[in-house]
């Protein structure tokens, strides 16, 4: 769409401008104090230049943690992406069943995030949960508490639980889109259901599955709650994620120094990761 | 003539016996996939309807001994109540001002062109991308110094960081959809521009505000890092009334279970409205 040329609405814009900047720029003006000053209480602070910085990036701890972060994230792109498109491809188009599909899968995605960590943690008990009793039935030895194989197999359940749903609904949304002239032309020309997905159904839900990729990239990426309420980042540190060590730092050993600075590297990463969706998204804008 | 209604015919019967095969399997992967999803919340539900004795006692898949015991709790104590209502309260601020203030920027965002709109839209984008865990300890300092520590307007202002570059996102999806001609109409036939605004193309626009206020209402009610960082007694939501309970009075599982199973249903109310929506939503408003 032609867009014409306006600077008075800066006027509509305004009021977003404010709200976001005090939430966003005071804060992060906060963060990078911190990052570049030390203090020995008191509210007396000495320029340390990049020393935190160096530290953080120096250290195995935030390597590690960074480390599973990305484990965990491709980890369950693999599963999600392909399982949430597969079952787009499965739902019905049309009828009563096609809401209640909708309504229930969505469900999901509405429950508190803390609420997810405890109805997995109750789920998943050794003892007491469906999950746990079942898996320790088969004659595994299954605890999450304690076993890091354990931990991570209930921690990416869980999350695939959580979010597959959201990649449905959008492939599910692509998928209606298409008109049906598209699949008689193909019918026509006798196309295999292979060279209906790879040639009408794949390149129009091109734009809604960058937008999924992206959107469970970078929630992943910050993910905190859920992990949190499942295993506290244990047994050991074997799932501390990224936030999970960042509030560690901050709140837990009030280490500002340390985790401002990690807090600053930890933002630039998102905002190279929101840079490449931005740029994504706008050119298949312009493209259609 | 005759011949291609022929071919057509044959066509639709080919496709009713493609769709019948079809049919016959397919159902099958979104039912097991909705079991999977079902399977969790119906443990916590059983869970909730069972006395701690039970649930520690001996493993059942249903409730023996049925009791109303751990919700009858949540409606009797002041702490576990506030706290659903101290959710709601923030929840609503949040989602009135995000729309409220999403609306004209949105419409100058898909109308005009000025100086800086690229810039301006990225920025609002990456504080929807940024991880909150940065945000915790600054904002505890900048809501304590402006006095708003533990007020329901600080878990509602912090929640605008992400939720308004939210609702532009799908306003300005839904609204570049439709075409500008009908603002010009408006202007020639003398209409200002609030009153353009709020008489026509708000309406217009109306399924896209739903989803939008649905989304905010969304990501407000399940964030809990933020909410929980800046309460500690009169704001407190219920999430953090969740996890303090559960480490101040031992580990009851079936409290926590019948709080848990109160925490989804609002959720499950919503949804039902904008079902046909959510996808579009989900996708900023750009299927």
């Amino acid at each position: 769409m032609t867009r014409i040329q306006n600077n008075a609405a800066w006027y509509l814009v305004l009021p977003v401008l404010v709200l976001v900047a005090f939430n966003a720029i005071i804060p992060l003006m906060t963060v990078v104090n911190y990052a570049v000053q030390d203090s020995f209480g008191g509210n007396v602070f000495f320029f340390e230049g990049t020393r935190w910085f160096e530290a953080v990036l120096a250290s195995d701890r935030f390597h590690q943690a960074l480390g599973r972060q990305i484990l965990f994230t491709f980890t369950i792109l693999a599963i999600e992406i392909p399982l949430g498109v597969g079952i787009a491809l499965c739902m019905p188009r049309r009828g009563i069943w096609v809401s209640v599909c909708l309504v229930l899968m969505a469900l999901p995605l509405l429950i508190p995030w803390n609420v997810v960590g405890a109805i997995w943690n109750i789920f998943a008990l050794p003892e007491l949960g469906l999950l746990g009793r079942m898996l320790n039935g088969l004659g595994l030895d299954y605890n999450f508490t304690r076993g890091v194989g354990a931990a991570w197999f209930t921690m990416i359940l869980m999350d695939v639980w959580h979010w597959t749903s959201l990649v449905v609904l959008l492939a599910y949304a692509g998928l209606i889109s298409i008109p049906d002239a598209y699949y008689q032309a193909a019918r026509i020309d006798g196309a295999s259901k292979w060279a209906v997905f790879r040639y009408i159904q794949l390149p129009k839900m091109k734009r809604v599955l960058t937008i999924a990729v992206l959107l469970r990239f970078m929630d992943s990426f910050m993910i905190y709650t859920e992990v949190f309420v499942l295993t506290g980042g244990g047994p050991g540190n074997s799932t501390t994620m990224l936030s999970i060590d960042l509030v560690k730092l901050a709140l837990g050993q009030f280490d500002l120094g340390t985790a401002a600075a990690m807090s600053i590297i930890y933002f630039l990463l998102i905002l190279i990761f929101s840079w490449i969706f931005y740029t994504v998204m706008m050119r298949g804008e312009s493209q259609q | 003539m005759t011949e291609a209604a022929a071919s057509s015919a044959s066509l639709t019967r080919a496709e009713a016996r493609a769709r019948a095969r079809r049919r016959s399997w397919s159902w099958l992967v979104p039912t097991l996939y909705i079991l999977f999803l079902m399977l969790p919340i119906y443990w916590l539900v059983n869970m909730s309807f069972k006395t701690t004795n039970e649930i520690l006692g001996a493993f059942s898949l249903w409730p023996r001994n049925f009791t109303l015991q751990n919700y009858q709790r949540i409606f009797t104590d002041p702490v576990w109540y506030w706290g659903y209502f101290n959710s709601l309260i923030y929840v609503t601020i949040n989602t009135v001002i995000s729309v409220a203030v999403a609306l004209p920027a949105a419409y100058a965002f898909s109308r005009y062109r000025f100086m800086g709109d690229k810039h301006l839209f990225f920025w609002l984008l990456t504080n929807r991308m940024a991880p909150p865990a940065i945000f915790v300890l600054p904002f505890i300092q900048l809501y304590s110094s402006v006095g708003l520590f533990d007020t329901h307007i600080a878990v509602a202002m912090a929640h605008l960081l992400f939720n308004i570059p939210l609702a532009v996102w799908i306003l300005e999806g839904f609204m570049s959809g439709i075409p500008r001609e009908i603002d010009e109409t408006a202007y020639i036939d003398g209409y200002s521009f609030p009153r353009f605004f709020v008489r026509i193309f708000m309406p217009l626009v109306a399924s896209g505000i739903g989803v939008a206020a649905f989304f905010c209402f969304m990501f407000s009610w399940v964030e809990l890092l933020l909410a929980k960082s800046l309460t500690s007694v009169v704001a407190r939501p219920i999430a953090s009334v969740m996890t303090r309970t559960s480490s101040i009075s031992g580990y009851e599982l079936g409290q926590l279970a019948a709080a848990g199973v109160l925490t989804i249903i609002p959720g499950a109310l919503v949804i039902w409205f904008v079902r046909n929506y959510i996808a579009k939503g989900f996708a900023l408003g750009r299927v």
